[in-house]
Order: structure tokens, then C-alpha cells, then sequence
């Protein structure tokens, strides 16, 4: 087994998307998502000497998110959970939106989606990770990001057909790599 | 714009454009028609819809550019504590 090394430098570059896609479908804050994935950069730096290169650096550092997200869940829980006091109206007399707090959420997903939707960001996370990155760049400004075509022109400093022809090619592998992992 | 046959990789380049709703109706019809007689444009364009289905998951996210470069700035500064 080839031994992995450990470069900083590329973190952000290569896993930021990642980890917060992984992060954003565990808090579903943008905000906060963004607070733990930066703690886990810096909590991955200060212990790099304990990186054994056993595994890939993303995985390391995915097992110190992980941490991360659970002491979240803990912290909020502490100051908030004793603090509140939760009442239901079960009783009798009970008064209030009974009946619509009964009925069924439209809108509630099943755990089943959720767990789905989770691996499908990861699914196109690891499918972008393969593309030469120019590709993936552009990919993820247009189609993840929606930005304008033009306003990605400027920023890279490419013509809009140049643009399409990026965007072709990332689309084709994209989906050739969608379809072996994904279907 | 008279002409209503495209080459397949004018097609390509209009589906790929019809994935970001960026095709004009026109271009649509000459999208259609060609469909209608090229298997290999078909397939590249039902995987090409199947992809934007997948991507447009709401669950799928990135990061936006702020939040990217207010990353990279704490980061910096945390690695230049460390060297």
C-alpha cells in the first residue's frame, strides 16, 4: 500500500467542497457548516504529526469532521435542551393546532431520502474530484454555483465558446463517472 | 439560421446550452429534429438530462466564492503560526 503524504497547502483547493458538502447535509447551515469545516482545517494542521498515512488525507480529515459535527450537536444541545421546557397539549382539554401538528408533513422527506441525497453529494463530490481541475472549476461555478456564463468568462479570462467546450467535456465525464458509481 | 440539419456536435453544444436553460426556441426545434434521426446524440443528450437531474439535487452543494476565500484566509494564517 502506497504511503499517503500530508500537504497542507492543497486542503482547501482539493477537500473545502467536500467537507462541506458533507458537513451541509449534517447542519443544514451554511454558516455553521462553514465554522466546522474551517475548526476541522485547523484542528487537522495542529495534529498533522499524528497523520499515520495509513489512510487518504480526505478520509483523515473526514474522521476529524466528524468529531467536529458531534461536539456541534453537543454544544447546542447543552445550552439549549436544559433551558427549554417542551410541553405537548396530549390531555383532554387540549387546545392549540392539534390537528395540524397530527397530519403528516408533505414536505417531511423519509429518512430514506435524506440518506440518498447525502451519498449522491458525495457521489458528485468524488466524481469532481477526478476531473482535471480547470474542468471541475468551471463545472462547479455553473452548474452548482449558477453563475452567469459571462461572469465566469471574465473571471477566468475565456471566450463563451471555450467556456462550452469545458463544459461539454466536463459533462461527459461526468456522467460517465455518475453512471458507473451512481446507477 | 436557415438551415434546419446539425452537425452532432452543434447539437451537443445545444443540449449542453438546454441544460442550463440557455437554449433559445428555435435552437430547441433544431435540438428535437436532430434527435429525431441520431441514436448517438439521443443517448448523449438523455445522459446529459439524467446528469442535470442529479446535480440539481437540493442536497448538493458547494461552497460560494466569500465563504471560500474567508477559509483560506483563516487557514493561511493559522499555517504561517505553524512554520
Amino acid at each position: 500500500m502506497p504511503k499517503h503524504v500530508i500537504d497542507p497547502n492543497q486542503w482547501i483547493n482539493l477537500y473545502s467542497d467536500y467537507l462541506f458538502n458533507y458537513t451541509i447535509t449534517r447542519v443544514n447551515d451554511r454558516e455553521v457548516a462553514k465554522d466546522l469545516v474551517q475548526d476541522t482545517f485547523v484542528a487537522g494542521l495542529k495534529s498533522m504529526k499524528n497523520f499515520k498515512g495509513e489512510a487518504s488525507e480526505r478520509t483523515w480529515l473526514i474522521s476529524i469532521l466528524k468529531r467536529k459535527i458531534i461536539d456541534y450537536y453537543r454544544k447546542i444541545n447543552s445550552n439549549k435542551g436544559k433551558a427549554e421546557v417542551r410541553m405537548s397539549y396530549s390531555g383532554d382539554e387540549s387546545e392549540g393546532d392539534w390537528l395540524e401538528e397530527r397530519v403528516a408533513d408533505p414536505f417531511d422527506k423519509t429518512a430514506e431520502d435524506t440518506i440518498e441525497n447525502t451519498e449522491l453529494g458525495m457521489a458528485i463530490h468524488d466524481c469532481l474530484g477526478k476531473l482535471p481541475e480547470k474542468q471541475a472549476k468551471v463545472f462547479k461555478m455553473k452548474t452548482l454555483l449558477n453563475f452567469e456564463t459571462e461572469a465566469i468568462c471574465n473571471e477566468l479570462d475565456i471566450t463563451a465558446s471555450n467556456l462550452w467546450v469545458i463544459i461539454h467535456r466536463a459533462r461527459t465525464a461526468m456522467a460517465a463517472c455518475m453512471e458507473k458509481n451512481w446507477f | 439560421m436557415t438551415k434546419i440539419k446539425l452537425e452532432c456536435h452543434e447539437a451537443n453544444h445545444i443540449c449542453d446550452k438546454n441544460q442550463y436553460k440557455e437554449a433559445n426556441f428555435w435552437e430547441k426545434v433544431k435540438l428535437t429534429v436532430h434527435l429525431i434521426y441520431c441514436r448517438a446524440c439521443r443517448k448523449y443528450t438523455s445522459r446529459n438530462t439524467k446528469l442535470t437531474k442529479l446535480v440539481n439535487n437540493p442536497k448538493v452543494d458547494a461552497m460560494d466564492r466569500s465563504a471560500k476565500e474567508e477559509l483560506n484566509a483563516a487557514f493561511e494564517k493559522e499555517l504561517a503560526k505553524q512554520q
